[in-house]
């Protein structure tokens, strides 16, 4: 565990330069350049917004503005987006950098910390211009919001657990690649992001109940649309959940390093 | 004090019945794998400072798996690797570059890779950027470099901190030769500064020209360890055993690769190169005689009797070819069960490559009107430059030179 720290804080120039350099190739050659990275999200919830809230004609219970579901929508989609990015790119991390790993000696463990950093950095654009929008529909910014920072460390720790087991899952079986995008899929439609708590049938309240997603995202909901301090005893679970996670997924981490390179 | 102590190495890929099996095994769960190849075994040796050794082998031998463990992307599944100092390795050139950063900001992070923090490498950049000699282009993209000034770069970063081992392989002879001459002045310097050398190459005047031992490997241990010449003599030797056999299996598999055509009246039993010594030789240095030698077998009675070779470079034009028809040393009135021996002595005046000898038996000028046998690739040679100044071209021409000002 200190060797890892360590070899992080020697490699920690690297790590630097990795996440800007991820930034600077993704958008180098894009006119609107990093504009992207927040047309993209924000085109999402106005796609949702327009077909659910108009078309489907739902409604926020307890909240009486009219882009109510816009911001409800955003709300979500900021913690989801952020743990479905860092899973997604822990999955195939280690067989993107197969190559990388089999030429060049380097602590593996810098892989992991520069996807979680770079999604991070994405996750505070996305986090900034939300706020612009929010303030365009008239929603100020206020105190609670810095429990954002405890729950995003908390969505990073969830995310990041799990994106480390599978991501050296599948280094040894290839069909974890394949099968769990579809299972993002299903998990994203077992959390409350698109749809209000309140349209769960009742006989499935217990299944979308244990969803460690479910409080986290139920968290932000409470801070940015309805301006008022997070459950925390519900987000607590979820943190030791994510620990317990983490933990997992660097033994296995550490047990592979010495058969990863062979299999790659 | 050794730089590098290899005790007892060995590597070994392990299957499973399910990969799932592997996984249990690292929950600690009794699993015992399903299959152990053994790619390296039993490889010990030591390294001083200032060496410069070759690491020679057949491909499949086990070298790259040996670089891979001395450089430590591979685990030893048994064994020891000792290093006192950092490994770096010019295998692979330009690994990492980022085609869309421009050269300057690709060298922060392939220097950061190597483990160099940001004050280490802007001490070092003016070097680096001097060393590549690209010019203005050090400052736009990557992807508008050609090959070459990519691989200044890459040189020039791999090389900007001296390592206490470098492993050096035949990439190196990409480039233009400027750059391939500024690059082994440097590594000579390295040496001297008591770099080791690690040199992986199938070519043998690189091999004996830069290095000091070379380590022979076959099937996975170290079979020969010692002075180049000898090593490699060694290596000669086995290649040239395992070329017969693979051209035995190829001819009856695909016939296309060694042409034998002819109406059998005569046909050919062995062909030979010999050096002045009457030696059986593979390689031959430039400018040195030899005596091409070619047995054939009289089936039926012949009145004539036309024997015939050629010489093709590695591209398989034609370089030389005569016969004895013109050499004025025309058989005739042959019997069935004769054995006849040419013996075609000539200088080697060739330049350095690889060089394949076609031969012909037949009636009168050319082949063209009665063929017995005809025998494309019957024997495979090398030219290498030992002794001569320095040539370029398929034929040494040795000037004398007068120089006036």
């Amino acid at each position: 565990m200190l060797g890892i720290l360590s070899s992080l804080w020697q490699y920690r120039g690297f790590v630097v330069s990795s996440i800007r350099n991820d930034l600077i190739a993704r958008f180098v050659r894009s006119r609107l350049g990093g504009l992207w990275m927040i047309i993209n999200p924000l085109a999402q919830v106005a796609i949702y917004a327009l077909i659910l809230s108009n078309v489907l004609a739902a409604k926020l219970p307890g909240i009486e503005s009219k882009y109510a579901y816009a911001l409800y929508l955003m709300a979500g989609m900021l913690a989801w987006s952020l743990f479905a990015e860092i899973i997604g790119r822990c999955l195939t991390l280690f067989i993107d950098q197969g190559n990388l790993m089999k030429k060049m000696r380097f602590p593996r463990i810098t892989l992991p910390v520069i996807v979680v950093g770079s999604s991070l950095l994405n996750n505070l654009l996305l986090f900034i211009a939300m706020l612009v929008v929010f303030a365009v529909l008239g929603q100020t910014p206020n105190f609670q919001m810095f429990w954002l920072i405890l729950l995003t460390l908390a969505v990073v720790a969830l995310a990041a657990g799990i994106g480390l087991i599978l991501g050296v899952l599948n280094v040894f079986v290839r069909d974890i690649g394949q099968v769990i995008p579809i299972l993002l899929q299903v998990w994203f439609w077992f959390t409350p992001v698109v749809y209000p708590v309140s349209i769960i049938p009742e006989e499935l309240k217990g299944t979308v109940g244990a969803n460690p997603m479910y409080p986290i995202v139920t968290a932000y909901h409470d801070i940015l649309v309805y301006g008022k301090a997070p459950d925390l005893q519900q987000v607590l679970i979820t943190v030791a959940l994510a620990i317990g996670l983490m933990l997992i997924g660097l033994f296995m981490f550490r047990r592979s390093t010495p058969e990863m390179v062979d299999a790659l | 004090m050794s730089l590098l102590v290899i005790d007892n190495l060995g590597k070994s890929y392990r299957t499973y019945r399910s990969e799932w099996q592997r996984i249990a095994r690292w929950f600690f769960l009794p699993v015992k794998p399903s299959e152990e190849h053994w790619v390296l075994k039993h490889i010990s040796f030591s390294v001083l400072p200032g060496e410069a050794i070759g690491i020679v082998g057949q491909n499949g031998a086990g070298k790259s798996t040996l670089l891979k463990m001395i450089t430590g992307t591979l685990h030893p599944t048994e064994g020891a690797i000792q290093i006192n100092g950092r490994v770096a390795a010019i295998l692979e050139l330009g690994m990492g570059f980022n085609p869309e950063l421009t050269g300057r900001q690709n060298v922060y992070h392939a220097a950061g890779l190597m483990g160099f923090n940001t004050d280490e490498i802007k001490q070092a950049m003016g070097e680096i950027e001097a060393f590549a000699e690209i010019g203005d282009y050090f400052d736009e993209p990557v992807r508008m470099y050609s090959s070459g000034m990519q691989m200044r770069v890459a040189f020039s970063v791999a090389t900007a901190f001296r390592p206490e081992i470098l492993i050096i392989d035949e990439a190196l002879s990409v480039g233009d030769s400027y750059f391939q001459h500024k690059s082994f002045d440097r590594i000579r310097e390295f040496q001297k500064q008591g770099t080791t050398l690690l040199i992986v190459s199938h070519d043998r005047g690189a091999i004996q020209s830069l290095c000091n031992r070379a380590i022979l490997l076959e099937g996975g241990t170290v079979i020969k360890d010692g002075k180049p010449e000898e090593v490699m003599d060694f290596y000669n030797a086995i290649i040239a055993e395992k070329e017969n056999t693979t051209v035995k299996i190829r001819k009856i598999e695909d016939g296309s690769v060694q042409t034998c055509s002819g109406s059998g009246e005569a046909s050919i039993e062995s062909v030979s190169l010999h050096n002045a010594a009457g030696e059986l030789v593979e390689f031959i240095p430039v400018g040195e005689p030899v005596s091409l030698r070619i047995r054939a077998k009289i089936n039926r009675d012949i009145p004539e009797l036309v024997m015939g070779y050629m010489i093709k470079d590695r591209l398989g034009q034609s370089v030389f070819g005569t016969n004895t028809h013109y050499l004025d040393c025309k058989l005739e009135a042959l019997r069935a069960g004769e054995v006849v021996e040419y013996r075609f002595g000539f200088p080697a005046n060739l330049g350095v490559g690889s060089y394949s000898v076609a031969v012909a038996l037949h009636a009168t000028h050319s082949h063209i009107a009665r063929n017995y046998e005809w025998r494309d690739l019957a024997l495979l040679f090398n030219v290498i430059n030992i002794s001569r100044e320095e040539f370029v071209g398929l034929a040494w021409i040795p000037p004398s030179v007068e120089c006036c000002r």
